[in-house]
C-alpha cells in the first residue's frame, strides 16, 4: 500500500489539519509516514503545500516525484492546479470551491472551476456551504478532508477515529461537527464518482 | 523503544534532550526555530532546568554556548545558515579554543532560499574551522547525530557541527528514541589557559586542531552516517551527500544497481571516496547545497577521474535537490502529470491583514511622496514585505541590522534624507551597534523601529527588545526629544505622518518607535486569555 498526496492550500487556511488526520490513521495502522511542510516566510497568505506520504514499505524521499502522487487535496481551486505535475495517471485532484482571491490577478473563477472539472479524475466541492449546512463554517476543510477519504485507501472508521482523537481536547459539541462534516464530505464524493462512473 | 512523529528539528531537540542537554542557545531563524521551541515545551527539559531561552543574536548564543561547554557541560547552538556567518567569530575560535562539555553547532541551511537571501552551504565553515560535520539524511539519523556528536566532541574536545537543511528540518517521520543518559557534571577545563587564545597559545592549540585531522578524517570512515554500497553496473558510481541520498533510492526502489558512497559525515574519508573513484568509469557527486565535495574531488585543473555534478550541468548549480532532478541527472525518463495550468498566478506572501507595518508603510510612503525615491534601507523580517506592492517602501534588505548602517553610509555620501527601517527583534539583534556608529558621528538618518514587539516572521518568538527599545535608544545616545513612539493605526494616519516628516527634517540621529503588537501574536494571546477565562 502505498499513497502519495500534495496537499494545497493558502498559508493560514489549515492544510495541515488535514495532513495531521490521515498521518494519526496511518501510524495508528502502523502504516510509515513523510510529511514535508512548509515554515517560514510563505506562511503569509502566500501559497503553501505538504507532501503527505504514507506506505507499508520504507519511503526514501520527503517530496514526492512529480508524475507519482495518487491524490492532490486542496481547500483552494487554483491551489490546486499549482500541483497537476505531480498527479500520477490515474491521480484524483480534490479541491474546495472557494476562491481565495488575495492578489489582484486571480483568475476569472469560473475558468479556474472549468479547468478543475477538465481533468479526468477530480472532484470540485462546495466545502464552505456543506460545512455551513451540517457543522460550522470552520469544518470545511474537514468536509474536503471527507470527499477525499474514498481514495486514501485508509478505512473510515480509522479516519473518525482520528478526528475525534484530535479534535476532543475541544469538546464532545466540536467532535460532532467535525465528524458530520467529514461524513458528508465523503457522500458527496461517493455519489459523485458513482455517477462518473457509470 | 519509544517511537515518536518528529520533524527533523524536533529529532535533533529530542536527541539532544536524550543526549544529556544542559542548555540549547539559539536565535530565531527559518529552518532552525523549530528546535529551541521543541526544548522550551518540553516537560523534561523544564524539570531538568535545561537552558532555552533566546539569545539576542547567534553570536552570542554561540559564545554562551561554548560557556557552557567550558563549564564541562552539554550544549548546542542553533541558527540557521546565515546566522553562522553573525556566529563565525566564535564559531571558528572555538575549533581552536576546543570544547570541554560536547558543544554541538547545529546550522540548518536553506537551498533554493524558501526563506532566507543566499544559499550557502554551512559545510565549508566546518571545514574552514577544521572541525567535523555531520549531515544527516533522515529524521532517525538526525536523532542520533546528537548523541554521537557529543561523543565525538568529547572524545577530541573539539566543537562538532551538525548540517541540515530546510526539507529534512520541516519534515515529519516516525524516530525510534535510545535510552536518555544523564546530563555532565560541572567540570571546568583542566588546563586552565585552554581558551586564551593569546597569540602563543592559539599557536599551540591550532597546532594540536591540524594534528587531530587525521583522526576526524579516520572518525568518518568508520562512521555510522558514511557507507559504502556496492552495485554491479561500475559504468557509474555515485556520490550521494546527506538527504541527496534519500532522492537517489526513490529513483531505485528494488535498489541501485550502481555502487554508491553515502556520505554523512566530514572530513571525507578519501579511502572511501578512492575506493569508488578506482572502480568506477564515472561518478556523479549529489550533494544538497554548494558543489563543496565536488570542487574538492575536481581540484583546481586536473582531470584525472570522470566527474558528473553541479559544475557540469549533469545537476543544477543553484537550489535544491528532489526526485525528479536526481532521476534527470541519472538519465531517467520522468512520466510527469499535466503542466500547470497557464492561468495558475504566482500567489507571493503578503503582509497579514490588520497588521501594524501596513500603517508604518502607508504613513512612510506618504511622507516621503514628494522626495525622489530610493531613500529607505530595510532589514530582515516580516516587514520585507514592504518591498512588493502595494507599498514598494523599501529599496535593500541584507543582512540582519543593516538598515541603519547602509542608511548612514548613504547619509555620509550625501543622501537626506535617509530613512532605515528595522524591527524590535532585529534591532537588539544587530541594529544597536549601527546606531552608535551614527550617534557618535550624528549622521542624520531617520530610524524607524517597527516595534510589533515580537520575533514575527519565524512564529512569535519573545523579542529582546520588549520594553526596553527607548531606553536603548537613549543610552546609545540618541537625544531623547528625537526618540519619538507612534502608534501605527489607520486613526492616528494623519498624526503619524506629521512626526515622520519632522524627524525626516532633523539633520542628526532620530529613531521613530512605530508600536502595535504582531496581530498573529495578538490572536493567539487572546484566545488564550478566553480559554483561562472559561476554565
Amino acid at each position: 500500500m502505498k499513497r502519495d498526496i500534495i496537499l494545497a492550500g493558502v498559508g493560514g487556511q489549515g492544510i495541515l489539519t488535514i495532513a495531521t488526520i490521515i498521518g494519526y490513521a496511518a501510524v495508528q495502522r502502523g502504516l510509515k509516514l513523510k510529511q514535508a511542510e512548509v515554515h517560514g516566510m510563505s506562511q503569509r497568505g502566500g501559497d503553501v503545500q505538504s507532501h503527505l506520504r504514507i506506505s507499508d514499505a520504507p519511503i526514501h524521499s520527503d517530496l514526492i516525484p512529480e508524475g507519482r502522487a495518487d491524490l492532490i487535496i486542496a481547500i483552494e481551486p487554483m491551489e490546486s492546479l499549482r500541483y497537476t505535475s505531480y498527479l500520477a495517471p490515474d491521480g484524483w485532484l480534490i479541491t474546495n470551491k472557494k476562491p481565495f482571491v488575495n492578489i489582484p490577478d486571480y483568475p476569472d473563477h469560473e475558468t479556474v472551476w472549468e479547468r478543475v472539472e477538465a481533468l479526468p479524475r477530480s472532484i470540485l466541492i462546495d466545502g464552505d456551504t456543506i460545512a455551513r449546512k451540517v457543522a460550522s463554517a470552520r469544518s470545511m476543510n474537514i468536509v474536503i478532508l471527507g470527499a477525499a477519504s474514498p481514495f486514501l485507501q485508509i478505512a473510515p472508521e480509522d479516519l473518525e477515529n482520528a478526528i475525534s482523537t484530535i479534535f476532543s481536547r475541544k469538546g464532545e459539541a466540536v467532535v460532532e461537527q467535525n465528524l458530520a462534516a467529514f461524513r458528508a464530505g465523503r457522500q458527496f464524493a461517493e455519489e459523485k464518482n458513482l455517477a462518473a462512473t457509470s | 523503544m519509544k517511537r515518536m512523529l518528529l520533524l527533523g528539528d524536533e529529532a535533533i531537540a529530542q536527541g539532544a534532550l536524550d543526549a544529556g542537554l544542559s542548555g540549547v542557545y539559539a536565535y530565531p531563524g527559518t529552518p532552525s526555530t523549530e528546535i529551541t521551541e521543541y526544548i522550551q515545551r518540553s516537560k523534561d527539559a523544564r524539570e531538568r532546568g535545561v537552558h532555552s531561552d533566546w539569545s539576542a543574536n547567534e553570536k552570542t548564543a554561540m559564545e554562551a554556548a561554548l560557556g557552557m561547554s567550558y563549564a564541562g557541560k552539554r550544549a548546542m547552538a542553533c541558527m540557521k545558515h546565515v546566522g553562522l556567518n553573525v556566529a563565525a567569530d566564535g564559531f571558528v575560535n572555538a575549533g581552536i579554543t576546543g570544547a570541554n562539555g560536547g558543544l554541538l553547532v547545529l546550522v540548518a541551511d536553506d537551498p533554493s532560499m524558501h526563506s532566507s537571501q543566499n544559499e550557502q552551504d554551512s559545510r565549508y565553515y566546518g571545514k574552514f574551522a577544521l572541525v567535523p560535520v555531520i549531515e544527516p539524511s533522515n529524521q532517525q539519523e538526525t536523532y542520533l547525530a546528537a548523541s554521537y556528536g557529543f561523543d565525538l566532541s568529547e572524545k577530541y574536545g573539539t566543537p562538532v557541527m551538525i548540517r541540515i537543511t530546510t526539507r529534512l528540518a520541516h519534515s515529519r517521520a516516525g524516530v525510534e528514541l535510545t535510552e536518555q543518559k544523564a546530563e555532565n557534571e560541572l567540570r571546568l577545563p583542566s588546563d586552565k589557559r585552554q581558551f586564551v587564545l593569546l597569540p602563543s597559545i592559539a599557536r599551540r592549540n591550532y597546532q594540536t586542531l591540524l594534528g587531530k585531522q587525521a583522526a576526524f578524517e579516520e572518525e568518518s570512515e568508520n562512521s555510522p552516517f558514511n557507507s559504502y554500497t556496492d552495485g554491479e553496473d561500475r559504468s557509474l558510481g555515485i556520490i550521494a551527500c546527506g538527504i541527496a541520498h534519500n532522492y537517489l533510492m526513490e529513483n531505485f526502489p528494488e535498489g541501485c544497481p550502481h555502487p554508491v558512497l553515502k556520505i554523512g559525515q566530514y572530513p571525507v574519508s578519501r579511502n572511501m571516496v578512492q575506493r569508488l573513484l578506482d572502480s568506477c568509469e564515472r561518478v556523479l557527486i549529489l550533494e544538497e547545497g554548494a558543489p563543496f565535495l565536488e570542487e574538492q574531488l575536481r581540484g583546481l585543473m586536473d582531470k584525472p577521474y570522470n566527474i558528473l555534478g553541479r559544475l557540469d550541468g549533469t545537476v543544477p548549480r543553484a537550489g535544491e535537490l528532489n526526485p525528479n532532478i536526481v532521476a534527470k541527472s541519472l538519465g531517467s525518463d520522468i512520466e510527469m502529470g499535466e503542466p500547470k495550468a497557464d492561468i495558475v498566478k504566482p500567489r507571493p506572501p503578503e503582509l497579514c491583514p490588520g497588521c501594524p507595518h501596513i500603517d508604518s508603510y502607508n504613513a512612510l510612503n506618504e511622507a516621503l511622496k514628494d522626495l525622489e525615491p530610493g531613500r529607505v534601507f530595510s532589514d530582515i523580517g516580516c516587514y520585507t514585505l514592504g518591498a512588493l506592492a502595494p507599498f514598494n517602501s523599501i529599496n535593500s534588505c541584507v543582512d540582519m541590522g543593516a538598515s541603519i548602517t547602509m542608511a548612514k553610509g548613504a547619509a555620509d555620501a550625501g543622501l537626506f534624507p535617509s530613512v532605515a527601517v528595522i524591527g524590535d527583534s532585529t534591532f537588539t539583534h544587530s541594529g544597536m551597534t549601527g546606531l552608535l556608529d551614527a550617534v557618535i558621528e550624528n549622521s542624520p538618518i531617520t530610524v524607524m523601529i517597527v516595534d510589533n514587539e515580537t520575533t514575527g516572521m519565524t512564529g512569535g518568538q519573545a523579542s529582546s527588545a520588549r520594553g526596553r527599545l527607548e531606553d536603548i535608544c537613549a543610552g546609545i545616545g540618541v537625544p531623547r526629544e528625537h526618540i519619538k513612539v507612534v502608534e501605527p493605526l489607520k486613526k492616528n494616519h494623519e498624526m503619524n505622518v506629521a512626526t515622520i516628516k519632522e524627524e525626516l527634517d532633523y539633520r542628526g540621529v532620530s529613531v521613530i518607535i512605530e508600536r502595535r503588537e504582531c496581530i498573529q501574536t495578538l490572536k493567539i494571546s487572546k484566545k488564550l486569555a478566553k480559554e483561562a477565562k472559561k476554565q
